[in-house]
């Protein structure tokens, strides 16, 4: 889950780190009550998930709490790369003199964490690591080992901070990573770490993602989930403990396991070059299990989704037994039915693995007008491609 | 022979008396896997019937391991204790541990793997997120069913589960020497790499299947293995053409972070090396099958 820069503010506030004084606004009234209680001159910065907010137009300067409320006003609502602005965070300012970076994250190729950190800061750090690889240090952190006094200094020495900021961005670097692995977090990136004028460190921007799989020992990341951002469908799976991503096709996609989930959208993208151009409507994952109840969620799901206008059925009886998923597909259907919803797209089914036999056989004895069955995944995705074209 | 798991392999299942832990030793024995017993510190002493096989539960790994002569253990421990199952088996030195919980935080990973670098990998590590590794015919350690494939020379490494399975039923005219199935995770223990060493060495293994998705570079990082070492044919496929940027697919690793881990530079990195990636699982299959039809 990747934070907002007023998410991320208050965290670091919460860890002890140096930030700017600020509030988070939804309204300009809101604006203004933050303005006054701040006083002087602040700055307004629209909360989008994307970069160059600043070129866009979502980044102002104001004096006193009308002129916080006339540029809250411009920039909430706006759009920055297709994002709407619904909130704004207001902070003092700060008289920068210098913009470092520094980060924490986790490095997958390496099966640790990496700490990159450069005096460099304020620009895009992949432009400044092509550009001028000498002032970027990317120093491993070991899980278990992590970043004391130490290591902290030795990160700062490598990276050639400023002799008058050393000590501060040793502290700060030891309560990032302390942050870092407090929140279960993948990344916290600070761009720019800034020293004002008056000689101070500041963390100025924040960039955050937490891992999802940690949540079990943070019932407080739930609070950070922005619901108004979150897509109905998504959540309304997500209640359903369904594993389901809204993509913008036609098709409706349910499969078993990720990897053949995503391969399906794939296929079926393929087969859409063939019809008209109809794409994979979404991800929907339903696991191992794939009982009655689930699929009957699934397709509940997937078939709320007014642009689907045909769902593939991909099932590999793996543990599950194909028969058990088509008793589950048949029943789904019947359940549909009764919590009185109308089921009018076509499903294609494909059936392969453990009792694949017995299953089409099921869903042939069931003898649904609705039910297709088509016995290769590259057929059935043909098809079902074929059927979203038609009724589109 | 098969790599990392054979017909000697003694097994042993940490969470034997979970649910998802009973249902699948009793699938593994039924698979011809010996498996001589579980870890449940609480039911240490007990034993525990499967259709007549009494297995023994002990307190810790290294008691099974000392009594029973175990080489690999299974994991099937709640995401919140895999992090110490992992690090009691790296503890008692086992050879392979199999970690198939999914939803382990990445911290605890990023942990338990720096521990075993630490310990100097006595222990290869399989997962987490993972299905296991399955050598049909001969032993079967995780959740790959066993009667999709029997044995053959094809080896096959992938990320995914189910496309693991695809991929082996496709081709189960032919067989394979050992499927492994090393997860979805950003963090994980046994890599592509690793396994495509294992297959290179292996003398029951003629040609290997890679299965790779979205997210990170490992499927990059195997191309160039693959470059340097790899004298048998792969083939391999990439699943996630079709995702969008920052988007996670279902597995915790599957997503593109900016323009970086998408399926099409995996597949140019692949190709680059000269190894034939389908578009499909089926077209895949037809790949090997032609590589195998020429043997």
């Amino acid at each position: 889950m990747d934070l907002y820069e007023y998410q991320g503010r208050d965290l670091f506030e919460r860890h002890g780190l140096p930030v700017l004084a600020g509030g988070v606004a939804t309204t300009p009234e809101e604006a203004r009550a933050i303005a006054e209680r701040l006083g002087g001159r602040v700055v307004v910065k629209a909360q989008v998930k994307v970069g160059g907010r600043g070129k866009a137009g979502g980044v102002k300067l104001a004096e006193g709490a009308e002129e916080t409320v006339a540029r809250a006003t411009d920039i909430l609502g706006m759009d920055i790369k297709g994002h709407t602005v619904h909130k704004v965070m207001i902070t003092v300012t700060a008289d920068v003199a210098e913009e470092y970076y520094f980060s924490y994250l986790l490095d997958r190729a390496n099966r640790t964490f990496l700490c990159i950190a450069s005096v460099a800061g304020g620009m895009d750090i992949e432009q400044v690591a092509a550009e001028t690889p000498e002032k970027v240090v990317k120093a491993p952190i070991d899980a278990n080992v992590g970043v004391d006094e130490a290591k902290a200094r030795e990160i700062v020495t490598a990276a050639g901070f400023p002799a008058e900021v050393a000590d501060q961005v040793v502290e700060v670097a030891v309560k990032l990573w302390q942050a870092f692995v407090a929140e279960d977090a993948t990344l916290v990136e600070v761009n720019p770490l800034a020293k004002t004028k008056g000689g101070k460190l500041l963390l100025l921007d924040a960039k955050i993602s937490l891992d999802e799989n940690a949540a079990f020992r943070h019932p407080d990341h739930e609070a950070l989930v922005d619901q108004a951002a979150v897509d109905p469908l998504e959540q309304a799976a997500k209640e359903k403990d369904l594993n389901y991503v809204k993509l913008d096709g036609e098709v409706g996609i349910i499969g078993n396991g990720a990897g053949l989930v995503m391969s399906t959208l794939d296929v079926v993208a393929y087969a859409g070059e063939r019809h008209g151009g109809v794409k994979p409507a979404n991800f929907l994952d339903i696991g191992g299990g794939a009982s009655a109840a689930v699929m009957a969620n699934g397709l509940e799901i997937v078939l709320s989704d007014p642009s689907v206008k045909s769902v593939f059925v991909n099932v590999f009886g793996g543990i599950t037994a194909c028969d058990a998923v088509a008793n589950g597909i048949v029943q789904a259907l019947a359940l549909l039915e009764q919590r009185g919803e109308q089921v009018t797209k076509p499903l294609v089914v494909r059936l392969d693995g453990n009792n694949a036999e017995a299953g089409r056989a099921i869903l042939d004895g069931a003898n649904n007008p609705l039910i297709e069955r088509v016995d290769t995944m590259d057929g059935a995705a043909e098809r079902a491609a074929e059927l979203a074209a038609a009724g589109v | 022979m098969a790599i990392w798991l054979t017909k000697d392999s003694k097994v042993i299942v940490q969470g034997m008396t979970g649910s998802e832990g009973s249902k699948h030793t009793r699938r593994m024995l039924a698979a011809g896997t010996n498996v001589v017993g579980g870890v449940n510190p609480r039911k240490a002493g007990q034993t525990v019937d499967f259709d007549g096989t009494e297995l023994p539960v002990f307190a810790t790994v290294a008691d099974a391991m000392k009594e029973t002569g175990a080489d690999v253990t299974v994991i099937f421990v709640p995401p919140q204790f895999t992090k110490a199952a992992a690090i009691e088996a790296i503890d008692a030195g086992i050879e392979l541990a199999v970690v198939i919980t999914e939803g382990v935080p990445v911290h605890d990973t990023a942990a338990l793997w720096a521990y075993n670098v630490a310990q100097g990998e006595r222990t290869r590590i399989i997962g987490p997120n993972c299905p296991g590794i399955a050598s049909p015919g001969a032993s079967n350690a995780g959740i790959i069913p066993a009667d999709i494939t029997g044995s053959g020379r094809i080896g096959l490494v992938s990320k995914s589960g189910t496309l693991t399975y695809q991929m082996m039923y496709e081709l189960r005219d032919i067989g394979f020497s050992t499927c492994v199935g090393i997860g979805g995770d950003p963090i994980i223990g046994t890599t592509h790499i690793d396994a495509l060493a294992a297959f290179e060495a292996d003398p029951e293994t003629d040609a290997i299947v890679m299965i790779g998705e979205i997210g990170g570079d490992a499927e990059e990082r195997a191309a160039e293995f693959i470059k340097a070492n790899v004298t048998k044919p792969v083939v391999g496929y990439i699943a996630g053409f079709t995702a969008p940027p920052g988007k996670t697919m279902g597995h915790a690793g599957a997503i593109i972070s900016g323009s970086a881990g998408t399926a099409d530079a995996k597949k140019a990195a692949l190709e680059a090396v000269g190894v034939k990636v389908g578009k499909t699982p089926t077209e895949t299959a037809k790949l090997m099958r032609e590589i195998m039809s020429g043997r």
